[in-house]
């Protein structure tokens, strides 16, 4: 996120949710969104296929079909410039590539943007200019955004409309995507990645890899790593051999099981590292059981890049340790010697990790956590970004073109899956389903289909069906919901015996390499 | 924009705030402190409980300061034999409605009511009036427990309910003596728990562990939430290596002291039995306890040999989204300089 979560929500005029079902993933920003809303008079405006929750403070809900967001928000931009609402001195002074934007964005006008998207055009025109008027908008987006196969394009397109209306480096604004994992912040800016060392330092770049190689005393590979979405075709190309798999579950939260399932097979040796016997963890040679977040010391880094401590609790169970713990005792049989203390290895992340590098236990601790960037100890942290000037130096405005979903709807598969997750459940749900009060509420998977379509195939609600789609089939139950548009249907990944993962397609972003979990086709039956 | 300010003395000393500030907030401001029950920092003044009235010169009557905004050159007395007279006789009233069970309450060691009614030096019940007993109604939430007899109405659960997380869920239903807080509408409900946060008594307890104690009897130990990206701060309470309840602080964290289902309910699986508690290495299709020497030594040598055989790129490692920075800082480093292979990733992006 460039702007922290109380700034972006009760500091902002407008605020723009889009591609986040917030009161269900990140229930607390929801009710910072409704006290804006609710106190300070905040502006709401939603841009999503579903009717989320949040619908219910909007000044104005816009309901494209799935996909195709690079349509409204190249519509916003063309309503907002037609208007003069641009901000044209930020943009000369922070910005480069505009006139060839405003080219692009010419040809989406309102009534073009209304036959890709299915949204009236004086509708588009009438949130664009609560956008454009505002002196400080925000943009508040998830998955709904990035899980597509042109996510990048999306992400790009938002940071086009916030930075043409000077939306960027202040107060009340910003592009923020909402993260869904409480430190997948911090395990990308760990280096958690194939292409970059902590700190976003690239791999394949020769003065970092003499860094880092140094500072570990080992000589690291110049050659960037593959994304986990392409394992499938390293596993069938026979490159890939051998899978270390620590506090993951690929086989209910990676695209196209079936087909994942058979590679895996494949591997001649998986290691899984874990709290519980996952769907995956059954696929292991050797596997070690982990210690769950109560049970350990750290820090995790949350959606506003603030940096705050895990405390441990209670012991973890049986022989179980923590991960950290676990890696010590295995770089040891490798002949090497890794501390196994907490803040030990943050003293090392800080010296190698500019970013991190004035964050201490200390100050955490002092502070209620700190915002990186934090360059030294003399530094108050970056709750929000790019104040005064973009970090690139000149925001780059890209022109874009909007490009359908890889899969469409047709005869055969007539409806849209969308996916996505639910208020009392967390990913694959190990957790979650091992907690009663959450699985009181939510014990089984459901389908979400609308009421029209529901009476169309001949299904009430709770009825088992089968959907289907080009890759499998889950059977599953419908759930008659009128918050998903006719024609589209709306499952969560968390229940491994109807993984609906078995259902999506292995299109990805060609720069992200993320998957288009928002959009395939399918086919419903009554079971 | 700026923004006019006003000047005003309170026991005697002067403070310039906002125009629009409420007594209560210019008196913390000089560090003064005023009692409170109804009042609550995330809430707009509710004005239920009259604890923190206050005298203001020239002004006929005593006022709350909860929900009077300052004026200019007023004086302000927040401490005086008849505010305490006041204070102690709203604190009976409420007594009406709290029997003093507090050697079998949650709550004991805790409650803003106990500390009060200690503070004020009430040493019996004055007032007696028959009322009906309320006992123990369903709630909106099947873990939380409502003790209804002990609800003194300060209606701070209700105005969470709707101004915090937008839901409307419980109210006050019936009259007089009959007025008691219920759910009204049990779907709207998301047990959050945000009630069970602002209660100041023992009317709201936690229900879903069946191990109780009170405060001294476990540590609290805060830490960030393992669920979404929020990083909401939670106290975990400990009894015997066993958490037993979630409890959070208001005005800390991201989250400023409100939960979700998940981060307040959500803790059970730290205990499950299904929790793996042993190594385990798969010999002829089926899992085998294994000593941790034996596990690590397998994972040493089959890696190397994969190493030696088809290059460090052949293997994959997956760091997680859910492990801490220094798990993940030392995941990529054993990957990077002792495999030897950039081919590190984690769930990101799903």
């Amino acid at each position: 996120m460039t702007n922290s979560i109380e700034d972006m929500t009760l500091k902002a005029e407008v605020i723009l949710v889009t591609g986040s079902n917030t009161s269900e993933c990140h229930p607390v920003i929801a009710n910072y969104v409704r006290e804006a809303v609710m106190k300070n008079g905040a502006k709401l405006i939603v841009v999503d296929p579903k009717r989320i929750d949040l619908v219910d403070y909007a000044e104005i809900w816009l309901q494209p079909k799935p996909g195709n967001n690079v349509a409204w928000i190249n519509g916003f931009m063309n309503v907002i410039i037609n208007n003069n609402l641009h901000d044209e001195e930020f943009i000369n002074e922070h910005t480069e590539g505009f006139e060839e934007l405003k080219k692009v964005v010419e040809r989406y006008t309102p009534e073009y943007v209304e036959e890709i998207t299915g949204i009236p055009a004086e509708k588009l025109e009438k949130a664009a200019k609560i956008y454009g008027e505002a002196k400080a908008a925000s943009i508040l987006y998830a998955m709904g955004i990035t899980q597509h196969s042109n996510g990048t394009d999306n992400v790009k397109s938002l940071a086009n409309l916030a930075m043409i209306t000077g939306n960027i480096g202040k107060e009340g604004a910003g592009v923020n995507p909402l993260r869904g994992q409480n430190n997948v912040q911090g395990a990308c800016d760990m280096g958690g990645l194939p292409n970059v060392y902590p700190g976003y330092q690239p791999v394949d770049n020769e003065e970092n890899c003499k860094k880092f190689s140094s500072e570990w005393g080992a000589s690291c590979n110049i050659n960037k790593g593959a994304p986990l979405t392409e394992i499938p075709n390293l596993v069938e190309e026979g490159k890939l051999k051998a899978l270390y798999i620590m506090g993951e579950n690929p086989l209910v939260s990676d695209p196209d099981l079936n087909h994942l399932k058979k590679c895996i097979e494949k591997l001649d040796f998986i290691v899984v590292q874990d709290i519980f016997m996952t769907e995956t963890a059954q696929y292991a040679d050797v596997v070690l059981p982990g210690a769950c977040f109560a049970e350990k010391d750290g820090t995790f880094t949350n959606t506003e890049r603030r940096v705050q401590r895990v405390r441990k609790a209670v012991n973890p169970p049986g022989e179980a340790k923590d991960d950290l713990t676990i890696l010590s005792m295995l770089a040891e049989k490798f002949g090497v010697k890794y501390s196994n203390n907490p803040e030990d290895v943050f003293e090392e992340i800080r010296k190698v990790t500019p970013q991190y590098a004035g964050i201490t236990y200390k100050r955490i601790e002092e502070n209620d956590g700190v915002c990186w960037p934090c360059p030294d100890e003399e530094h108050p942290g970056t709750p929000i970004l790019h104040v005064g000037k973009i970090a690139r130096g000149k925001g780059l405005l890209t022109p874009i073109e909007n490009k359908p979903p890889v899969e469409q709807p047709d005869e055969e598969y007539p409806f849209i899956l969308t996916t996505g997750r639910r208020y009392e459940h967390f990913h694959t749900a190990t957790m979650t389903r091992r907690a009663r009060a959450l699985n009181y509420y939510s014990p089984e998977p459901r389908l979400e289909i609308n009421p029209e379509d529901a009476k169309q195939l001949g299904i009430n609600d709770g009825d088992e069906i089968i959907v289907k789609s080009r890759r499998g089939e889950v059977k599953t139950k419908a759930m008659i919901s009128d918050r998903v548009s006719k024609g589209v249907v709306f499952g969560c990944f968390h229940f491994s015996e109807a993984a609906i993962n078995v259902l999506t397609l292995h299109a990805l972003d060609p720069v992200a390499k993320i998957p288009e979990y928002k959009v395939c086709a399918v086919r419903i039956e009554k079971a | 924009m700026s923004e006019e300010l006003v000047k005003l003395k309170i026991d005697g000393q002067e403070v310039e705030v906002p125009r629009g500030t409420t007594i209560l907030q210019a008196a913390k401001k000089l560090g003064i402190r005023i009692p409170t029950m109804c009042y609550h920092e995330r809430l707009t003044p509710i004005g239920s409980c009259r604890m923190c009235m206050v005298e203001v010169k020239d002004y006929d009557h005593p006022v709350p300061a909860c929900m009077t905004p300052v004026e200019e050159d007023i004086e302000v007395i927040t401490d005086s034999d008849l505010l305490f007279e006041i204070r102690r006789n709203a604190l009976k009233l409420m007594l009406l409605n709290h029997p003093l069970d507090c050697p079998i309450c949650d709550k004991g060691g805790e409650c803003d009511l106990q500390d009060l009614v200690y503070e004020f030096q009430i040493d019996k019940v004055e007032f007696q009036e028959k009322l009906p007993n309320k006992g123990l109604p369903e709630y909106a939430t099947p873990f939380i427990r409502q003790w209804a007899d002990r609800c003194i109405m300060c209606l701070r659960c209700i105005t969470a309910c709707r101004e915090i997380t937008g839901r409307q869920a419980i109210d006050i239903v019936g009259k007089g003596w009959d007025a008691r807080v219920a759910v009204v509408d049990e779907e709207a409900c998301k047990s959050c728990g945000e009630c069970l946060f602002v209660c100041p008594t023992g009317a709201l307890t936690d229900k879903l562990c069946n191990i109780k104690g009170r405060l001294w009897t476990y540590n609290r130990v805060q830490t960030t939430c393992g669920y979404c990206g929020v990083g909401c701060q939670l106290e975990l309470n400990v009894y015997e290596n066993k958490v037993i309840k979630v409890t959070s602080k208001n005005g800390v964290g991201p989250n400023k002291g409100s939960l979700c289902i998940k981060g307040r309910f959500g803790y059970e699986f730290i205990h499950s039995e299904d929790r793996l508690t042993k190594p385990l290495i798969k010999k002829n299709g089926d899992f085998v306890e294994a000593s941790w020497d034996e596990a690590l030594t397998l994972i040493k040598d089959k890696l190397t040999e994969i190493k030696e055989k088809y290059g460090p790129d052949s293997i994959y490692g997956l760091t997680s989204a859910r492990a801490t920075n220094e798990e993940n800082y030392t995941f990529q480093k054993f990957f990077r300089s002792v495999i030897g292979t950039n081919n590190i990733d984690h769930c990101a992006r799903l």
